[in-house]
């Protein structure tokens, strides 16, 4: 994680740091502890809202609602005051483990068919001949402007019509419309870049079109595509808008954002089932998050909006 | 545009491979069409049991998805190698592009110019084109809703900037820089959703007299104030709403202005502290004004997404009390009361909002030779 986390963000060497912060030694020193106590203050404070969160998950229902979670400061390593029992109930009572899954079987194929798409595209739009290619180059990464709130009501109307409310296979095609502008315009910006020499020789060596795509855009473009997919699948994983239009609420077919923002409404007090269920639907994304978060940075660093 | 380059090889086609590859595209298309049906049939699965057939369930769609996706390109690809040299040169580049074109056509294309349509055709019987505009600027809750957008817009993307800023800014002189982010940037993968819920329980408030579990009456009690009820006192709640939105966003302004700010040359600063400036006057008049460029993608970046915040408000006050923005209350006309006409409405107003936004914000990308 700490290698990780250090090519996630380049550090200089401490002499580097030295020259940055200026002054003499001494007075460096002073002002090392200022700025070593203001970071401090800041990380906690950013932190202590998902520390209670978690905290409280693991309380039991009584003591959540009677005293602060940070009361478990005072004896801590107590672990009789600590219990699975709300994660247990929101996974069976409370249906949480069915939107776990149905979050899976919505963000995973969410994910892959807008990249595989986007990326047939930008290889398209960058190395092959036909006519209309800028319009509709420009078209696509014009539509970056739009929020997909303009596409709901029409969309709404045609799934009614046909039936497709409610549907996974609709909403994956809604997160791959909405996701593709953005995906087609970071891909095309790094497939296009790559070396001409490389595709003369594979035509040369007898290579179709669509075999020097699959044998080496997509093995040399590895970085864009993985920037993309941990982007589209934090995005869909998280997303409540999209999922409580074209999904709904039925718990066939619910995700986990959609199951916890009804748990709100129908258990707002219960903030032993509240804590644990939210919990769980942050687990996958800070799984990925912390383990892929060097490719994260560099989406983010590509320059990223998102309709 | 890139010089496109053509293979000078061209595969020989033979009868039997035709035969082969139509037999084979054949298969794919009624497999995916079968597993289709599985996906939405109530009774195929309901014999395994709750949990395995939730499991056979996701494996199956997600196959599905992932490996289907791809068989369709192969498949199609294949079919289009055996046509004519010529015919297979002019029609490959839209097997790679036209998909992505159908899908972005059919879900934002067309329905973005349907909406604009109906805000203006679906009215009342007997009204004018702009009775849904109308309808909207007059509507005093609409109007709340304007100007709580407009109080989201201002300090929202300000405080993120601020935090992302200093925090950069300061973690640049320490050891453990990279630790450190880890935490800003947390919240940065967080839902809406989830980051309501954390938030509500921050803001719980509890009658006075008794225990506060929340943790900021919590403080306020223990220096002796009153609970307050963070998200039910106007305007108070707005602006607990908006520091969600910071909490959320800050690591990504971080993120954004530290590699900015690490690209500032050292001489640079080194000249200034020569010449005698402090620290302060080093940061505010030397490194800001060169990462100004990126300051504005933060602002801007942030902006457009503070313009569509819905799942925030949403889940902790559904915009009642005063907290209602345009994206909320547009969600609540289309799908709560069906009234698809206001709600095509507020989603162009939406639209005009982002669009100078978005506009500064691709000048300023211009200006600093990205995307361009």
């Amino acid at each position: 994680m700490t290698a990780e986390a250090t090519e996630a963000f380049p550090s200089r060497t401490a002499a580097d740091t030295a020259v940055r912060s200026g002054g003499t030694p001494g007075k460096r020193e002073s002002r090392g502890l200022l700025v070593r106590a203001l970071v401090l203050i800041i990380a906690v404070a950013w932190t202590v809202p998902t520390a209670g969160l978690l905290i409280s998950s693991l309380r039991t229902e009584s003591s959540v609602s009677s005293t602060g979670w940070w009361t478990v400061f005072a004896h801590p390593f107590e672990f009789t005051q600590y219990t699975l029992a709300n994660y247990e109930r929101v996974l069976t009572a409370e249906g949480l483990f069915d939107a776990f899954i149905n979050s899976l079987i919505v963000t995973i194929p969410a994910t892959v068919i807008p990249i595989t798409l986007a990326a047939f595209a930008a290889y398209g739009f960058a190395w092959t001949k036909f006519r209309g290619r800028s319009f509709l180059f420009a078209m696509v990464v014009g539509l970056l402007v739009i929020p997909l709130q303009m596409s709901l009501v029409p969309l709404l109307r045609i799934y009614g019509e046909f039936d497709l409310v409610g549907s996974f296979v609709g909403v994956w095609l809604a997160h791959t419309g909405f996701g593709l502008p953005l995906a087609i315009y970071l891909l095309y910006n790094y497939i296009s870049q790559l070396p001409k020499d490389i595709f003369e020789s594979a035509y040369i060596d007898g290579a179709t079109p669509f075999t020097a795509f699959t044998r080496l855009v997509i093995p040399l473009s590895f970085p864009a595509l993985a920037s993309f997919a941990i982007f589209q699948f934090l995005w869909v994983w998280n997303d409540l808008l999209v999922s409580l239009v074209f999904l709904g609420t039925n718990p066939d077919v619910a995700v986990l954002t959609a199951r916890v923002s009804q748990l709100v409404g129908s258990r707002g007090a219960a903030w032993h089932l509240l804590t644990a269920g939210a919990f769980i639907s942050m687990i996958v994304p800070l799984i990925v998050f912390l383990s892929l978060q060097r490719f994260f940075v560099r989406g983010l660093l590509a320059g990223s909006v998102k309709g | 545009m890139s010089e496109a380059l053509e293979p000078r090889v061209q595969q020989k086609t033979s009868a039997v491979a035709v035969v082969r590859d139509l037999v084979v595209a054949a298969g794919v298309v009624i497999l995916i069409w079968l597993g289709l049906r599985l996906l939405r049939s109530e009774t195929a699965l309901s014999g395994l049991g709750p949990f395995t057939g939730k499991l056979i369930q996701a494996l199956v769609a997600i196959a599905l998805g992932v490996v289907g996706i791809w068989a369709l390109f192969i498949v199609v690809n294949s079919l289009v190698e055996h046509l004519p040299a010529r015919a297979t040169t002019a029609i490959r580049p839209f097997v790679f592009v036209l998909p992505a074109i159908a899908v972005v056509s059919l879900y934002l294309v067309f329905p973005a110019v349907g909406t604009i349509i109906q805000s203006f055709t679906e009215v009342p019987e007997g009204e004018g084109l702009f009775f849904n505009y109308a309808q909207a600027f007059s509507d005093p809750k609409l109007q709340l809703a304007l100007r709580n957008n407009a109080i989201w817009l201002i300090l929202a993307p300000a405080g993120a900037l601020f935090i992302g800023l200093t925090f950069a800014a300061l973690v640049d002189r320490i050891k453990r820089e990279a630790l450190a982010k880890v935490f800003i940037f947390l919240p940065l993968c967080i839902s809406g959703a989830g980051a309501a819920v954390i938030w509500r329980f921050v803001y719980e408030w509890r009658p006075p007299g008794t225990p506060q579990i929340g943790f900021l009456n919590a403080i306020v009690t223990a220096l002796g104030g009153e609970p307050i009820p963070w998200l039910q006192q106007i305007p108070t709640n707005t602006l607990a709403l908006i520091v969600v939105m910071i909490w959320l966003q800050a690591g990504f302004a971080m993120v954004i202005l530290s590699a900015a700010i690490k690209g500032v040359p050292t001489e640079m600063i080194e000249a200034a502290r020569i010449d005698g400036a402090g620290e302060l006057a080093i940061f505010t008049r030397v490194v800001m004004p060169s990462i100004r460029g990126s300051m504005i993608t933060v602002f801007t970046t942030i902006a457009i997404a503070v313009l569509k915040v819905f799942d925030i408000v949403y889940v902790t006050t559904n915009g009642n009390f005063d907290t209602d923005v345009i994206a909320n209350r547009m969600f609540n006309e289309m799908f709560r009361f069906r009234n698809f006409g206001f709600a095509t409405a507020l989603s162009v107003i939406l639209f005009l909002a982002v669009v100078p936004i978005m506009v500064i914000n691709v000048r300023n990308l211009r200006r600093q030779g990205i995307g361009s």
